[in-house]
């Protein structure tokens, strides 16, 4: 007989100006693998954040276990049997792996005991984990470890996991589904929150679909089509970009050896990272998150100077560039973090475009600014990309993430650059406004622009690169052309296999 | 149960309003605090706030005084603005204020006697470049060793004080001055004196000055890349470097046009209403400068308002303690309070208050 483990009812959430959970009810089992699926802003965090006890309902029940279920902090959600493995990690780099445990834990035992505990929960799990070193030194994937340990040391009932996979390789994710199914067989609901959807119809039992606050569906989705789950998350069917192959014309921008420190503490240096960058075509540079990618793209944009190492643009020498003369000559870049790098959340979008639109556009003359051509360029960016705001005026802040980062992209775009570097060109976006930025580099691409784009989302890489590469621990794996690669030889370059055939895959 | 929820943008309202709702707090504080006095508190505030500029008896008196105050904390408080814009944080104006005064009185004081119309105008450059040499001591530290320009601006002004001792006691002291420390009176140096452009009015070549900061800086602020890079850097740091802003050069830019500037307000001041350098000659219009500066919400015609209102708690203040006894002190404490219930209300426009349960 199916158990109810958690049961929701008619949640209601509000914040100023947003609905973010409209009348939510379904029913989590106990021992099965809950899908909670929809794009950024369907309200899937503000309910996870209900359920342990982050946030309070405006009105709705929770019935754990069939009690009434009212978690005020996470300490009571925790007590109650609730986990958590949130995307963004709560981990000192500078403490060791048991040390970082024993800070989340109520009553922490003495570290020893804790290091042999956490030891045979990781093994037993098959997820191997060294107590004792530095969680500075860990990889991406192996920090989420650390909070999955964390997790599973309390023999949760329910084990919450916000987007685990959007940082792993692809082997490190049948890693994790190994684990969360022996869970799952042990008893332990997983509510698993994710938009991808191809690995919701491999893991999960059952899927709720949210869109826009609002609860579209229940249902098991392997027996539901990829195409239909979309087309519930989406509300509408999406246009995938089309790619056109054409052949690469000549080389337009060439790194050679360059090798960079890292400014962070905890960042990755680059080691002799070569490669060519030719008319026409889009380089893809995938792997996880901290192997170099921001480093990389600081040396490209000319926030960085390389410390060794030449970089050359139409055959001349610009190592030493700095952005404004890179952008003098055609070299656009547009970095990851939207707020306070690509754009600066207190100033409107007017504001905004002075940023990197300055020289090309010339809306600068003996110092003056002309802000009539600046409102102008602005809104032309708007149109063109189907920014949505009330105004040029409002704030970029003010923005939603897709629509600023549709702005920050068509900002560059619209200044016709020769070879355009852009890192993580759809990160935290919808899905309408993802593709519509992927279009739009195709289309930059195939008017002859070269562009490199830097990016953890594989399935984004593989849909619009012609040649793919993989930054590992600072250094890129070879290059070879998309259309080759499977899956399985992708992950071995991002996890640091440079020779293929060497390793006889 | 109140409740502040966050507003999706910055309430531009606000930002307007709430510099007029501290002002209205900080004149009812002060009047609960003089009704503990024993004093009636309507009459103290009228006396603060009103008798210097409409009572028949001192408005005389008064009005110029007015403009004589306001000057130099315009003046440094809006070459603070740029600072505090860009998050350069120069807190040692009243340091580059006693130097520039050193510099200019200097200057016209190695030319005593001579007679000359080119005397003055090169005391104000002396001014300025004072300020500005004493400005790029903490901006050079903080480039090149990237240390704390708070610390070592508000150090550097304990440093100037001694040197304002020394030479008032020394290199610049008056050979007819019977012994006294203290230089030859500059109003009485006819070729170095700031005098009123408009007599009775308080109107001397710094308050001239002062307003044509407001302008320029209102030019540079709204019109000029410069301006808003500035802008950009304290808004969004790395945002500004990704612009292609150098840190370095925003630094000396910051440190260095607040200094000169409140170089040429300690100039104008040594040459004008004080006219002459003594031990005691600064009296904390850098420092004040700086509520000036947050007063006027870091905008040009914020600060020339908010310049004025503080200039008229100075005044108000004196007459206070005249008329009423009360201690010397309570015009600190009203500045004091006008910054902090303006910090206070300053919450409003980033949140808004919500009334009501859970």
């Amino acid at each position: 007989m199916i158990k109810k483990l958690l049961e929701l009812d008619g949640i209601f959430k509000s914040y100023p100006g947003v609905i973010a959970n409209s009348n939510i009810s379904f029913d989590i089992n106990v021992g099965e693998v809950h899908a909670l699926l929809g794009e950024n802003g369907a309200g899937k965090s503000t309910l996870v954040k209900i359920i342990y006890g982050l946030v309070k309902p405006d009105s709705g029940n929770l019935l754990l276990n069939g009690a009434p279920f009212k978690p005020g902090t996470p300490s009571e959600a925790r007590k109650a049997g609730i986990a958590m493995v949130f995307q963004h990690f709560s981990l000192f780099e500078a403490l060791s792996v048991a040390e970082n445990i024993s800070l989340g834990m109520d009553h922490p035992p003495n570290q020893k005991d804790l290091g042999e505990k956490i030891k045979s929960v990781s093994e037993s799990y098959g997820l191997p984990l060294d107590p004792a070193k530095t969680v500075g030194a860990l990889s991406v994937g192996e920090r989420q470890r650390v909070e999955i340990i964390r997790c599973l040391l309390q023999n949760p009932k329910l084990l919450v996991m916000d987007e685990p996979t959007s940082v792993l390789t692809p082997q490190e994710v049948d890693i994790l589904f190994k684990t969360l199914l022996k869970l799952r067989s042990e008893g332990t609901s997983i509510l698993y929150i994710s938009h991808k959807l191809e690995e919701i119809r491999k893991l999960c039992d059952t899927a709720t679909i949210l869109r826009l606050g609002k609860k579209v569906d229940t249902c098991t989705p392997k027996n539901t089509s990829t195409k239909k789950l979309a087309e519930m998350m989406v509300g509408s069917s999406i246009k995938a970009p089309k790619k056109i192959n054409k052949p690469a014309g000549r080389i337009l921008l060439k790194i050679e050896n360059v090798c960079s420190l890292s400014k962070s503490q905890f960042g990755t240096p680059l080691t002799n990272i070569e490669f060519d960058l030719k008319q026409g075509e889009i380089l893809g540079i995938g792997g996880v998150a901290g192997n170099g990618q921001d480093e990389l793209f600081a040396v490209l944009s000319g926030e960085q100077i390389s410390q060794k190492g030449s970089i050359s643009f139409n055959e001349s020498n610009i190592t030493k560039f700095t952005p404004n003369q890179r952008r003098e000559i055609g070299l656009l870049s547009a970095p990851e973090e939207r707020l306070g790098h690509a754009a600066a959340p207190n100033m409107s979008l007017i504001e905004n475009i002075l940023i990197t639109a300055e020289q090309s556009q010339d809306l600068v003359s003996r110092g003056f600014i002309d802000w009539k051509k600046s409102k102008a360029f602005a809104e032309k960016v708007i149109k063109e990309f189907d920014v949505r705001t009330p105004s040029s005026k409002n704030t970029a802040g003010s923005l939603s993430g897709g629509n600023l980062q549709k702005f920050v992209i068509g900002r560059e775009i619209l200044q016709n650059p020769t070879v355009f570097i852009v890192n993580q060109p759809t990160w935290g976006v919808d899905a309408a406004a993802a593709s519509s930025i992927r279009q739009a580099l195709l289309t930059l691409s195939e008017s002859g622009a070269a562009i490199l784009v830097i990016s953890q989302d594989l399935d984004e890489l593989l849909e619009i690169s012609d040649r793919f590469a993989a930054l590992n621990e600072g250094t890129l794996s070879q290059i070879e052309k998309t259309a080759d690669l499977s899956f399985e030889q992708i992950g071995l370059m991002m996890g640091g296999a440079k020779d293929l055939e060497a390793r006889n895959v | 149960m109140f409740k502040l929820e966050k507003r999706p943008q910055q309430s531009q309202k606000w930002i307007y309003l709430s510099p007029f709702l501290a002002v209205v707090i900080t004149m009812i504080s002060g009047g609960i605090l003089f009704a503990i006095l024993g004093e009636n508190p309507f009459e103290a505030i009228r006396i603060i706030f009103w008798d210097p500029l409409f009572d028949p008896n001192f408005a005389s008196y008064s009005r110029p005084q007015l403009l004589v105050k306001a000057g130099p904390l315009i003046l440094i408080a809006i070459g603070l603005s740029f600072g505090f814009k860009a998050g350069v944080w120069n807190i040692g104006a009243e340091g580059q204020y006693i130097m520039g005064a050193i510099f200019g009185a200097s200057l016209a004081l190695a030319f005593y006697p001579m007679e000359s119309k080119l005397i003055f105008p090169l005391m104000i450059i002396a001014g300025a470049l004072g300020g500005f040499l004493w400005g790029m001591i903490p901006a050079f530290l903080k480039a090149k060793l990237n240390t704390n320009e708070i610390l070592v601006s508000l150090m550097l002004v304990y440093v100037a004080e001694s040197i304002l001792a020394s030479v008032s006691q020394g290199l610049l002291k008056n050979p007819d001055g019977y012994g006294f420390p203290g230089s030859r009176n500059l109003q009485k140096y006819e070729s170095a004196a700031n005098v009123e452009i408009i007599s009775n009015s308080g109107m001397h070549w710094g308050v001239l000055f002062a307003f044509i900061t407001v302008i320029f800086s209102y030019i540079v602020l709204t019109r000029h890349i410069q301006g808003f890079n500035i802008q950009l850097t304290g808004e969004a740091p790395r945002a500004a470097k990704f612009s292609g802003v150098n840190p370095t050069a925003n630094i000396v830019f910051c440190l260095g046009i607040s200094g000169a500037l409140a170089g040429l307000a300690g100039m104008f001041e040594v040459a004008g209403p004080s006219g002459q350098i003594t031990i005691e000659f600064n009296s904390g219009y850098g420092f004040t400068a700086i509520i000036v500066a947050f007063l006027g919400r870091l905008h040009p015609i914020g600060i020339l308002l908010s310049g004025l209102l503080i200039a008229l708690t100075y005044i108000g203040g004196e007459l206070a303690q005249l008329m009423l006894g009360l201690p010397g002190a309570s015009i600190q404490l009203f500045q004091g309070m006008l910054l902090f219930f303006l910090l206070a209300t300053d919450l409003f426009a980033n949140y808004r208050v919500k009334i009501g349960t859970n």
